[in-house]
This record gives C-alpha cells, structure tokens and sequence, in this order.
C-alpha cells in the first residue's frame, strides 16, 4: 500500500515537477499582497497588543455590551432573513421545479433569481424607500385604504359599548403597516428588503436538489402505501435536508456579511457587527485598534465556520445528485 | 409524459407562491420607476433623472467607476486567463488550492477585506494611500479580490469547453511560441467566457460602496450614499438608473451567447 502510494508520489512528481508551478506564482503574488497580508493583518492584530506582544486580552472585547448587541443584531438579522428567505424561497423553488408552474413563471423566476441575488446594495434600499419608506408608493396605496367610523354606526356603537373612546378613532387604516409599529428603518424593515436577495439566492441553491428529486420515488412509495405526507416526512424530506442546512447556512452567511444595504437603508442606525466595523475603520470607536482587529476576527471566525458547514453538508446532498 | 405530469399537479398552491415571488420581485421595482417620475406634484415627468444627468458629481462618479470597472476588467483578465491556461495544461492539481483561493471573498465579508487592505497599505513600507494614484492601485486591487470568484469560474468553465492540450501542441507543432498560443488560439476560443467574466465584474465595481467609501474615491457608490441623505425622489432615479446598467450588461451578455450559439448550430447544420 505505501510502495503504491510511493510510486503514484514519484510519477506525479514526474509529471508536474515543482518547477510546473512557476505560472501560478504571478496570481500568488497577486494573492499574497493583496488577500493573504490583509488577512494576516487583521490575524495578527488581534493576538497582540499595542506594543507588539502575545496576548488575548483583545478578546476582552466581546465583553463590551455594545459589541454583544452588535454581535447579537446581526446573528438574529441573520438567522431570520435566512429562516424568511430559505422557506420562501424553498416553497416557490418548488412550485417551479415540481409543483409544475407554467412555464413562462419558471422562466421568469429563474431568470430573475439570478439577477436578484446579486441585487443587493444601495439601489436596494432606495427601492425599498421608494416602495414602502414612509412616503412610498405602496405604503400610501395602503394608507389610503381608510374608513371613517362615523359611517358605520353599528360598529361605532360596539365599540363605544366595549368603553372604547370612538371620538379618537374617526380614521382607521387597518392595512397601514407603520400603525403596526413596522418601520423599513429597523429591524423588520431590514428583514423585508434583505429578503429580497436572500429567498432568490435559495431558489438558485436548492433548485438542482429539487430536481434530484425523483417521480419514481414518490410512485414507489405511494405503491407501498404511502400517503403523500408520508412521502415528505420519510424520503423526500431526508433527502433533501442537507441540501436544505445547507442553503440556509449559505443565507446566513450571506446575510451576515452585508453592509452596503443596511447602510443606504437605516444610515447606520441599526447596529450590526459590519456597520460597528465600518465605524471602527472610520475613527476607532472602541479607542483601542488591536480590539478593532479581534472584532473583524470574530466575524471571520463565524464566516469560516458557516462557509465549512455549509460545503461539508453540500458534499453529502451531491450524493443525492448524481446521476 | 413529463409534461402530462407536471400539468396535473398545477395547483393553487404552485400558482400562489409563483404569484408571491414575482410580486416581490417586480413591486419594489415598479415602485421605484413610479416614485421617481413624481417628483413634480400632479404629473409624471422625468424632472428627477433631469437633475442628476445636470449633477457633474454624477458624471464624475460616472467616469470614475467606469475606468475603474475597465481598468479593473484588463488586469482581472490578465491574471486569470494565463493563470488558469497554465493550471490546465501543467499543474491540474492545483485546481482544489485554486478553487478555495478564489471563494475566499465569499467568506471574507467586504468590509473586512477593506479593513485588512486599509491597515496593511495605509502605513509603511507597504504604503499606498500616499497619492490619489496609488489609492487607485489600492482600489483595483480590491475589486479584483472582490470580483476573482466571478472571473475565476467563468474563465475556468470556458477553458474546460474546449481542449486546451491539444490545441495548444497543435499550435506548438506549427511553430508557435508561448505567447501566441496564448493569444492567437486560446483567447479566441474563450472569449465568450471573458466576456461574461468581465460583465459581471463591470456590474459588481459599478454598484460597490464599500472600498470608494472608505479610501475617500469619488465613485458611483458613495455618491448614491450622499444623495440618499438628503434628496428624496433623485435617489430613486439613480436605483433606476443603476438597474438599467446592471440589465444592460446582463442582456449584452444573454445576446452574445445566443448569438455564439446559433453559429454553433450553423457549423454542425453545415
């Protein structure tokens, strides 16, 4: 086994000699100064202290209440766009691979997904302003879609019975989603124009699973009996979850590294982790730059493990995938 | 069959999901082409679009990034091309290093990477923020970082389409010389790949924000920041106008390829 091993060692020596990598050292180079020093910059950075020595103390950071918060602003924003997109994303992917859309739907809808995922950014946000900011144009279709109580009595009359004040409610605009405590400049508002890239992204990542999915499995196992809820819960549903996990992860990772959209659409306001970093760059708000450094460093690290993940659970959907 | 099936199943469900997605992709976008005509009360006009192509910091903004996006698509071309036509004929074994390398941007979120150049680069003996000129190096560098996944995999498909070895012993039997394997029998072979290499990589240093922002360049994307502050009904103008950038190159490449298919067509007919 190891004389094989040897000899497979020396023909690939043979044949791609250490000279034969020569070519690639121009993209090397490129990549040394321009990626990995960067990165080593940053690694570096958050190990040592100010006057060049080893330490963790700059993990002290994550004590800082305003970085947790960050920190914790962003996983949520994350796992919520991800959980949001991911579902809806999954049911229309389905609806065009299987559910059997007509065809002009699937060709507009995988054309769009690939647009739209990579969509992200400042024009992003200004559509959403335009569309449903508090000006926009859907926001006042539906603000418009008012009654004033005094024209239904009846109603008026529960209601005054019910110790309800009615001179305060003369206009009541129930599709109004700002009276909702909804506003596009927080939390859900980041949410619903983050999902504008993230179910796109979905669909382009689960569809060729879907498309693994095959009819003579589903006629085996209602042949054995199955109903359809069984098919789902014991064969499609296995098969597909990795590919699912996986996408998901690929969401969240996506959503977690974003800045340009939450920028255009909040200013700032809404503290994420990559908004925080953007502050730090700008005038070292934490007064310290190695913390800075470890700051950044904790985002990779959660960036590093979601990316594993996610081409570790990719590995084991492709089984499903071929041929 | 196939088809006997799938019509069989269109449910309400399929067609309510289906309904849901377009909805969500096509209102904010309707949205925003709306607003942005409604700049004069009453009317719809164009008055918002009028107002930004008179803003020289538009057009400033403009020309930046469309240097820099060609700029950025010259040198992203000639790394890659030669890059991954070695890797193809000398070293396949590299493709795994190769591969991870150029997913690294994924992984690495915009803003890090321009913290990590911005430290690196904004102090000896590396330093390269001293000059507006040396800014810009720093600035193309970036993009070519950020654009390498989009570069790499449409290059590598391309290569993959066609037999690089043979071609490239073909060419070498008569006579010629590296470079003109290179440039005279492989480019033309991938210029189709190129070109949608280099679409996206135009579309992805028009719309970023991010390195301009933070090296203080006068590109597209800060300028839209800015307008965004202040000004209601221009910004919506300029998302419109950003968008028929992107679906302009998008479109420019849907044509080209199905041109290059039909002569393919032809060929075998012929």
């Amino acid at each position: 086994m190891s004389q094989m091993f040897a000899t497979r060692q020396r023909k690939l020596w043979r044949e791609y000699p250490l000279w034969n990598w020569v070519g690639l050292f121009p993209f090397f180079i490129f990549i040394v100064f321009f990626l990995v020093f960067p990165s080593l910059r940053l690694f570096t950075g958050a190990f040592t202290n100010q006057e060049g020595g080893l330490t963790l103390d700059n993990l002290k950071v994550f004590e800082n209440p305003n970085v947790l918060k960050a920190y914790i602003m962003s996983l949520q924003v994350s796992a919520i766009t991800a959980f949001v997109g991911g579902f809806f994303g999954f049911l229309v992917a389905y609806s065009i691979t299987q559910g059997g859309a007509p065809r002009w739907m699937r060709n507009v809808i995988s054309t769009f997904s690939g647009l739209a995922a990579n969509f992200g950014g400042v024009p992003l946000a200004f559509s959403f302003i335009a569309t449903i900011g508090q000006t926009g144009i859907i926001t006042a279709m539906l603000k418009k879609a008012c009654f004033n109580l005094e024209n239904y009595g009846a109603l008026a009359q529960f209601l005054a019975s019910g110790g309800v004040n009615v001179s305060d409610i003369t206009n009541v605009c129930p599709l109004n989603p700002y009276t909702y405590g909804f506003s596009l400049y927080s939390l859900s508002g980041l949410v619903l124009a983050y999902t504008y890239f993230q179910f796109p992204l979905m669909i382009l990542t689960i569809t060729p699973a879907l498309e693994g999915l095959k009819k003579e499995w589903y006629e085996a196992s209602t042949n054995l009996g199955a109903t359809p809820a069984k098919y789902w819960r014991d064969v499609a549903l296995p098969v597909l979850m990795p590919s699912i996990l996986g996408a998901s992860l690929l969401l969240f990772g996506n959503a977690f590294g974003a800045y340009a959209t939450a920028r255009a659409l909040t200013g700032g306001s809404i503290p994420l982790v990559s908004i925080y970093i953007g502050q730090q760059i700008r005038g070292d708000v934490l007064g310290n730059p190695n913390e800075g450094y470890a700051l950044a460093f904790g985002m990779v690290a959660i960036m590093t493990l979601t990316i594993v993940a996610y081409s570790l659970l990719q590995r084991r959907a492709t089984r499903w995938m071929k041929s | 069959m196939d088809e006997i099936m799938s019509r069989k199943r269109t449910s309400f469900f399929t067609i309510f999901w289906g309904i849901l997605a377009l909805l969500y992709f096509f209102l904010p976008i309707y949205g925003t082409l709306d607003f942005s005509l409604r700049m004069e009360r009453g009317i719809l006009g164009f008055k918002a679009y009028k107002i930004i192509f008179a803003d020289p910091r538009f057009w400033e903004g403009f020309r930046y990034s469309v240097t820099m996006a060609v700029i950025t698509i010259i040198v992203s071309a000639a790394i890659f091309v030669p890059t991954i036509y070695w890797m193809y004929l000398k070293v396949p074994q590299a493709r795994p290093i190769m591969e991870i390398i150029t997913i690294l941007p994924f992984v690495i979120p915009g803003i890090i990477l321009v913290f990590g150049l911005i430290r690196t680069f904004s102090r000896p003996p590396l330093q390269l923020t001293t000059s507006t000129f040396k800014t810009d190096i720093l600035m193309i560098a970036g993009y070519v970082i950020i654009s390498m996944p989009y570069m790499f995999r449409a290059v590598d498909v391309g290569m993959r389409s066609i037999d690089v070895r043979t071609l490239t012993e073909a060419a070498q039997s008569l006579g010629s010389n590296w470079f003109h394997v290179l440039a005279d029998v492989i480019i033309p072979n991938l210029r189709l790949a190129i070109l949608g290499g280099s679409l996206i990589c135009f579309a992805t240093v028009m719309g970023e924000l991010i390195l301009a922002d933070f090296l203080v360049r006068p590109a597209l994307g800060p300028y839209m920041v800015r307008l965004g502050l202040t000004k209601a009904y221009e910004p919506a103008a300029l998302a419109i106008i950003s968008y028929s950038l992107t679906w302009f190159s998008l479109g420019l490449l849907q044509f080209f390829s199905s041109r290059s298919e039909r002569q393919k067509q032809q060929v075998i007919t012929t």
